[in-house]
């Protein structure tokens, strides 16, 4: 059993400890935001945070966050309302959108650290992110505005 | 002059097929259920209690809510509110009150695609809002011509004294006003729908929807992780696959070891698939880690021993080899004829690789068979439904009516989405096991099991006379032909030309007065699909790297040179006027350079220009600029016209810098992003497009960036170097090596 909290309620898991994290949030726990891209963390499709770290959750075995605390994108804001998540939707960021749960939540990690990054430090700390639909200018400026907006 | 289109004009005079189809009895008989995949927001409990559906496509509740339903597949590219808003905009609707919905059936006559033979649900070929829109402007004005009908007979005022607000009918002489959800409490539509004509549709000036920029629908979905993906498919009972498939197209499996595949904890089956062997179990892991235990050898087909590298010089070979006649795909006056009296004749040869499409969400299915084998159920993300159905069917031995496909949003389609090989092993699982299975191929399967962009040789001719005037025009393109492989498993015959692979080459914005574009095919075993850009990529990636050539032999500006050739063709010297204008193109830089690109695919005009460094040390290639101006057309929605134009800007530049996918002994060499390198943030050059709206029928938007970005990078990598570089892709090892560094 691995006991954890996710997004604020506490969890219990009786699966194998080598499990990846991934495949626990999205089918035992049902949370399908966090997405599966590559499984090597090479995406960032997967991005989640623990304790507050950006982290990609495809190659986060589970027990590594017994009585941790897992934020997904579900978890990001009650109703949505994340600065970036509004940042996201002014800008029309998303296309096919798979990639970005990954993307927010790496960039809520950003803003969280660093509430006015440059376009370097943006771009330094998403390069780990793929869109393959080619929307990565528009997440550069979704960040900026969220960075002015707050 | 032949004329070759991916689907048949849209037909107008096919309106009654909507009359027709559209009477109350063939009105929703059910709930869609996609509806509840989608989101409960945008669902609409109003559909339940819908009381007025003035034709098949669109229902008003007596909350005024209106649903509309959306046809094609949505998979970034913005279907999902473009076609909606065609028939809000004729209907008159306030789209605040709109909500689309996937089809509640796939009836094609109901809900198919009019651009499409037989009318198919197909989203590919950027034929979506091409398709419908004169069918959904249609449907549009006759649901409100309903209303219209409705009220008048109601009040007891002509029809012609009524008129539309947003979702209100007036009646200015008595100053009288009813709500479209107020109708749908009292309103029947009639048995026989009216006829909408021509002149029955808005004037340009009328469009309150088309032409305006609306915030896409589910983008709100899209950022809290709530909109779902196939893969996010959750059924009662559900097991899951993995499948080891075969390296190569054909194989089957002949000895199948699976001792240490069923000692994985949670394995239950291992199941035989004509190509592939699948992994079935309680988890996604267990399942994962079954299938790389297994120990499968392949039976021997072409495809097992096929070099791509090896096979690309021999394309190369073919191209010259004109003995070699290809299959004509667009024949202009007579070039072999003019080619012979040209007093100058240039000659180019190019080269491109396989690509991946890699779709960030790995290719997956659900599936769910009844008990008899008569019925079956299926959770997916697909471009193409129509195919799926028959497939399925094929398969199962079952009628068609007796699919119910659940159709998601797609993680990443740009042509992979529109094979179904996923979805017929995930019943054959499901079949076999007598549970519902859900399928999830890794990343790795995806990259090795993927179907690719053909690798391409091109050789092309282009011929002079005295007067300096380009009379011929000769490309010749060898590659293996896509709509022979995609016909296998659509079960057709293969059709004579491959417009997949062709398109592109005839290079319509360039009229010149004889030309021959052929196709020498090749046959080699490898798994193909079509690919965001078709081939126009490399079909432009070769014609508008020798026109570049010739420019400079003869001294001319790029731009200028192609402004002349394009004398005739007025929309592509706008475009290339635009972007020249866009990038100060004779503005000298320092250490970078500027080339051009242009392209025409099915009527929809594109024109780019790249602004490069060169690292001569590394051979890395900087793009720092993209300038690019699209006319698909009227725009139907500008703002995302732009989007996707970016985007596949963005997604072409990958190809142009570093992917390739490499065959060897039939094997795919790459095995996921780590060694697929696609465009990341730290590539993406400043990108600026402009949208010219034209009063042309709207055209495809969708992929319209990619075709012109190797051509203008690798004619900015010449500009600036003096070297020019034939093949694909400009990785820094090639660069390195031309530059001869």
């Amino acid at each position: 059993m691995v006991a954890f909290t996710v997004n604020g309620v506490r969890s219990e898991v009786g699966v194998d400890a080598n499990t990846p994290l991934l495949w626990v949030l999205r089918e035992e726990l049902k949370l399908t935001g966090t997405k599966f891209g590559c499984g090597i963390a090479s995406c960032g499709a997967c991005t989640v945070h623990i304790d507050g770290q950006a982290t990609r959750a495809c190659v986060t075995p589970i027990s590594m966050v017994e009585g941790k605390s897992v934020t997904t994108i579900e978890g990001l804001s009650p109703d949505g309302s994340h600065p970036l998540q509004k940042a996201w939707i002014a800008e029309q960021v998303p296309q096919c959108g798979y990639c970005q749960s990954g993307q927010i939540m790496q960039a809520a990690e950003l803003l969280a650290r660093n509430k006015a990054p440059s376009r370097e430090e943006i771009v330094e700390h998403m390069d780990g992110n793929i869109c393959r639909c080619g929307t990565y200018l528009k997440i550069i400026s979704a960040i900026q505005r969220a960075s002015r907006e707050g | 002059m032949t004329k070759h289109l991916d689907a048949r004009t849209t037909d107008l005079s096919r309106r009654e097929f909507f009359g027709a189809a559209a009477g109350l009895s063939l009105a929703f008989t059910a709930a869609p259920d996609p509806l509840a995949l989608i989101d409960e927001g945008l669902s609409g409990a109003a559909l339940a209690q819908a009381p007025l559906s003035p034709n098949v496509w669109l229902t008003i509740g007596t909350d005024g809510t209106i649903t509309i339903v959306s046809p094609a597949a949505e998979m970034g590219q913005g279907t999902f509110t473009t076609l909606p808003a065609i028939i809000a905009d004729e209907l008159d609707a306030d789209w605040a009150k709109v909500k689309p919905v996937f089809p509640p059936e796939w009836n094609e006559k109901k809900f198919g695609n009019p651009g499409y033979d037989n009318y198919a649900f197909q989203t590919s070929a950027s034929f979506a809002t091409r398709g419908y829109f004169k069918a959904m402007r249609v449907a549009g004005a006759q649901a409100r011509r309903v209303l219209i009908d409705a009220v008048a007979a109601k009040w007891g005022v002509p029809a012609a004294e009524l008129s539309t607000a947003p979702s209100v009918v007036v009646h200015k002489a008595s100053n009288r006003r009813i709500s479209y959800g107020e109708i749908a409490g009292f309103a029947k539509a009639p048995a026989e729908l009216p006829k909408i004509e021509d002149k029955d549709l808005k004037t340009p000036a009328n469009f309150r929807y088309i032409g305006k920029d609306l915030p896409r629908v589910e983008v709100p979905l899209k950022v809290t992780g709530a909109a779902k993906y196939g893969i996010d498919a959750q059924v009662p009972g559900m097991v899951y696959a993995a499948v080891l498939q075969s390296p190569y197209p054909g194989g089957s499996p002949e000895t199948v070891d699976d001792t240490r595949a069923r000692q994985v904890a949670g394995v239950t089956d291992i199941v035989r698939l004509p190509e592939g062997v699948g992994v079935v179990g309680t988890s996604v892991e267990a399942t994962q880690r079954a299938k790389n235990l297994l120990k499968v050898t392949w039976s021997d087909v072409p495809g097992a021993h096929h070099d791509s590298e090896k096979a690309l010089e021999e394309f190369a070979a073919i191209g010259r080899d004109k003995s070699r006649e290809g299959v004509p795909y667009e024949r202009v006056g007579d070039a072999k004829a003019a080619m012979r009296s040209a007093v100058k004749v240039y000659r180019g040869e190019y080269r491109t690789r396989y690509l991946y499409h890699a779709q960030m969400e790995p290719m997956n299915a659900t599936a769910s068979v009844s008990p008899d084998g008569k019925s079956v159920e299926i959770w997916t993300g697909t471009q193409g439904p129509t195919n799926l159905h028959n497939q399925v069917a094929r398969l199962l031995g079952i009628e068609r009516t007796s699919i119910t496909l659940h159709q998601h949003f797609l993680g990443g389609g740009y042509g992979r989405r529109s094979q179904q090989e996923v979805v017929t092993d995930a019943v054959r699982l499901a079949k076999a096991v007598g549970k519902p299975v859900k399928l999830i191929w890794t990343r790795e399967d995806d990259v090795t099991g993927g179907k690719f962009r053909p690798m391409t040789a091109h050789h092309i001719e282009a011929g002079f006379d005295a007067s300096g005037t380009l009379i011929a025009w000769h490309h010749r393109v060898v590659a293996e032909s896509v709509a022979a492989y995609t016909s296998i498993a659509n079960g057709t015959p293969p059709p004579p030309i491959d417009r997949v692979v062709m398109k592109g080459s005839p290079i319509p914005q360039y009229p010149i007065p004889n030309k021959l574009a052929e196709h020498v095919v090749e046959t080699r075993g490898a798994r193909l699909a079509a690919f965001r850009g078709v081939g126009n990529a490399y079909n432009a990636f070769a014609a508008e790297s020798l026109l570049d050539e010739i420019a400079k032999d003869r001294g001319l500006d790029p731009i200028a040179f192609r402004l002349t050739i394009a004398e005739g063709a007025p929309r592509m010297q706008t475009l290339l006027r635009t972007v020249a204008e866009m990038s100060d193109w004779t503005r000298r830089r320092d250490s970078r350079g500027l080339g051009v690109g242009t392209m025409v695919k099915d009527d929809t005009l594109a024109a780019g220009i790249a602004e490069v460094s060169v690292d001569r040390a590394t051979g890395k290639v900087k793009v720092h600029n993209f300038w690019a101006a699209i006319d698909a057309g009227l725009a139907v929605q500008p703002r995302n016209v732009a989007a996707q134009t970016e985007g596949s800007i963005v997604y072409a530049l990958g190809h142009v810098l570093r992917e390739k996918i490499t065959i060897r002994n039939g094997r795919v060499l790459e095995s996921n992003y780590s060694d697929y390198e696609v465009t990341r943030m730290s590539d993406v050059p400043n990108i600026d497009v402009k949208v010219i709206s034209t009063d042309n029928p709207p055209t495809g938007a969708g992929e319209d960036g990619v075709p012109v970005v190797a051509c203008a990078v690798g004619n900015a990598i010449a500009a600036l170097t003096g070297v020019r570089l034939r093949e694909l892709p400009f990785a820094p090892e090639r660069v390195r090596g031309a530059l001869g560094a």
